[in-house]
């Protein structure tokens, strides 16, 4: 068995469609090679509309046209059997769902269907994955949404006599009662306030740990990633731009646009402008040439307008795609303060 | 000095659950408090998750009628079964955000036609060319424009597009009261912040009043007047922003408080929360009897007879 659980190569998917009459192609995951290792816990982040959830829509086996994968593999291996999810048929996809592979969608509660009862929901997923039936079934379902602070009765509600960060909550339950080798999650929870945030993660953290499972989860709350991910990437129009061990990714940034994205974090007690970045997001339909973040990058020069930098390696574990990287400095006092000290 | 809106003692329970496990939830008891029309204001809701914010929301757009209390905007007494007139002429006044804009939209419905018919509906408008720029130009506070969504569906656009869709389409009518449920839930922090901008400026260049409902106490310290704080249904305490999150004195206020993840210990893996707090917390929110007090500095907290 490796310690990789997922290998991500030169993966290529495009939004392909015919709009009126003129072809136009959305770049949404634009030539992405990663990988995540078993038992650890992976954040990304990025700008909207950089491709976020696209790209782990393609992870998730859970594509459909135009969306449509252009080039590359991902590649899962569960227990020593590799399984390529961007040729599988579906049967072998659906073999894996729930029990190996989970996919927690952004805002979407499709899962949920709205006449049904939450309860048969859970009979629906996971009463066979988890071989139970009857009272031992409903008793670790009840169990398990205790641990995401949900009482027994969410069971008999239909999913529009919950709040929104209730029924945020049963898709979590939903996806982990299952206890899957690989979790995939977007923006899970973003509907929670933040006592019960911690909980939810919490949970998510206890049963990566258990299982010795992997999650990647996005997210644009940057707190979060700081106190969950062992590793975060960032996504900038389409292509993954830095990724690194994540205290490194906040007080040593090797990449201009993650040091904005940390330094525009509002705080409590703080009514201080934040730094805005200049201009619009990139099209992606027509992305900039050379390096997608330049008509933005404060660093620019001219190298950077005209040539595609690589994602090269300039530590253990942490890689940029930056032509200036030995020049981002993180861009807060608060980060910068701690900078030194920290990675001493 | 005349009232935009006034909430009064408004509760509202739900029965949920089949015949035989019939259940009653008190998703909002007791709620009370006023925005006045010449004090245009940022008043934020935050609070746990199912204490009642959306509910609270609903009632105020008249989509869900209160079990007990009254609300009225602008002297009137709000409910959808108003006469139609009545009601479309408040619905062009208080705009929503929903909170979740996956479910807020119809699947099968063009952006841009949802955005052209709150423009034709609410301004009266009929030329193509002067929806157009209406849609355009409040596309564009967002961070959008008409040509980015131009013929798409909500599930052709990112989330943080879509949330700022929704805005958008609130913006169109140019309402005096904005009700915003989570409205930047799923946007990166500089959007967010531009969005939050947005919101003061509504208020402070044109005198829009904005009920911030949010999960986020940073942005609700960067640009709220008053917030209220909710647990099971209740506001515990209720006052200037800065002064409460500044110095939270309920016991579940100072919860969130300390509960705020921070990034200066990035990659310690710190989740954990001091038990003793969530078990005092959690303890009051079952207390049966307990009413708001007033302390000196303004600001009204709740307190519980006999503990
Ligand atoms: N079905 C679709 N058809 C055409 N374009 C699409 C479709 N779905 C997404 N897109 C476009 O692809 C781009 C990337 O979208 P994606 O949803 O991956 O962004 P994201 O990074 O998850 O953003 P957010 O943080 O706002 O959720 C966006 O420009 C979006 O408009
Ligand atoms: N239509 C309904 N029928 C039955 N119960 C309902 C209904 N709508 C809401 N509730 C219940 O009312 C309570 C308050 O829900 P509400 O949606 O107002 O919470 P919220 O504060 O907005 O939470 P969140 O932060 O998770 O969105 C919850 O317990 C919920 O289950
Ligand atoms: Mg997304
Ligand atoms: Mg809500």
């Amino acid at each position: 068995m490796t310690q990789d659980i997922l290998k991500v190569n030169g993966l290529k998917a495009y939004y392909q469609m015919n709009y009126f009459g003129v072809e136009r192609e959305v770049r949404a995951v634009d030539d992405i090679t990663m990988t995540v290792r078993r038992n650890e816990v992976y954040g990304i982040a990025g700008e909207s509309s950089s491709g976020k959830t696209s790209f782990i829509k393609v992870l998730a086996a859970a594509i459909r046209p135009p969306f449509r994968v252009v080039d590359g593999s991902v590649e899962y291996d569960f227990s020593g059997r590799t399984i390529d999810v961007t040729t599988a048929s579906e049967e072998e996809v659906e073999a894996i769902r729930w029990k190996h592979l989970s996919y927690i969608m952004q805002g979407s509660m499709s899962v949920l269907n709205p006449v049904r009862r939450i309860g048969k929901t859970f009979e629906d997923f996971a009463a066979r994955p988890l071989g139970l039936s009857g009272r031992a079934f409903r008793e670790r379902v009840v169990g398990h949404l205790a641990k995401l602070k949900l009482p027994p009765n969410v069971l008999n509600a239909y999913p529009h006599e919950l709040s929104g960060g209730m029924r945020q909550r049963v898709t979590i339950g939903l996806a982990t009662v299952c206890h899957p080798e690989f979790i995939i999650a977007d923006e899970p929870t973003t509907a929670l306030d933040v006592v019960v945030q911690k909980e939810v993660l919490s949970l998510i953290r206890d049963i990566q740990r258990e299982m010795g499972a992997a999650v990647i989860f996005v997210t644009h709350d940057m707190s979060v990633h700081a106190n969950v991910a062992d590793r975060v990437g960032i996504i900038y129009a389409g292509r993954l731009v830095e990724e690194g061990p994540t205290r490194e990714m906040f007080f040593a940034p090797k990449h201009p646009y993650t040091a904005h994205l940390v330094a525009s974090l509002p705080r409590i007690g703080d009514t201080s402008q934040r730094p805005a970045l200049e201009g619009r997001p990139p099209n992606l339909a027509d992305p900039p040439q050379g390096c997608r973040f330049h008509p933005r990058c404060p660093l620019a020069v001219d190298k950077c307008r005209r040539e595609v930098p690589p994602l090269e390696t300039v530590g253990k574990d942490h890689r940029t795609a930056c032509w200036r990287w030995e020049d981002v400095e993180p861009l807060d006092h608060v980060h910068q303060a701690h900078s030194r000290e920290a990675m001493a | 000095m005349s009232t935009l809106l006034e909430v009064s003692h408004v509760s509202k329970t739900f029965s949920m659950g089949g015949l035989l496990s019939r259940q009653h939830v008190q998703a909002v008891q007791d709620a009370s408090f006023t925005l006045e029309t010449d004090r245009p204001e940022i008043f934020t809701i935050i609070g746990e998750s199912g204490s009642g914010k959306t509910t609270l929301a609903r009632m105020i757009l008249g989509l869900e009628l209160p079990s007990e209390g009254e609300i009225r905007f602008r002297g009137q007494t709000v409910s959808h079964k108003a006469p139609r007139a009545e009601r479309l002429a408040f619905m062009s006044h208080v705009q929503p955000v929903f909170q979740n804009p996956f479910e807020a939209f119809n699947p099968l419905k063009r952006i841009d036609r949802y955005l052209a018919s709150t423009a034709r509906r609410f301004l009266d408008l009929s030329d193509e060319s002067a929806i157009d720029k209406v849609m355009d130009e409040a596309l564009h506070k967002v961070g959008l424009s008409l040509a980015e969504v131009h013929g798409r569906y909500p599930h052709e656009l990112s989330g943080g597009q879509l949330q700022r869709c929704a805005i958008a389409r609130a913006l169109i009518p140019n309402p005096p009261l904005l009700i915003a449920d989570e409205p930047v839930s799923m946007v990166d922090a500089s959007l967010r912040m531009s969005i939050v901008n947005l919101l003061k400026a509504l208020r402070d260049d044109f005198g829009v009043s904005v009920i911030y409902i949010t999960h986020d106490l940073a942005t609700a310290y960067y640009i709220s007047n008053r917030i209220i704080i909710m647990q099971k249904g209740r506001i515990v305490e209720m006052g200037d922003a800065r002064t409460v999150l500044e110095a939270p004195e309920h016991p579940y206020s100072r919860l969130l408080k300390a509960s705020v993840l921070s990034t200066e210990d990035a990659g310690a893996g710190k989740l954990a929360t001091d038990p003793e707090m969530v078990r005092v917390a959690g303890e009051l929110a079952a207390a049966p009897s307990s009413h708001l007090a007033e302390r000196p500095d303004g600001r009204l907290v709740r307190v519980y007879e006999g503990a």
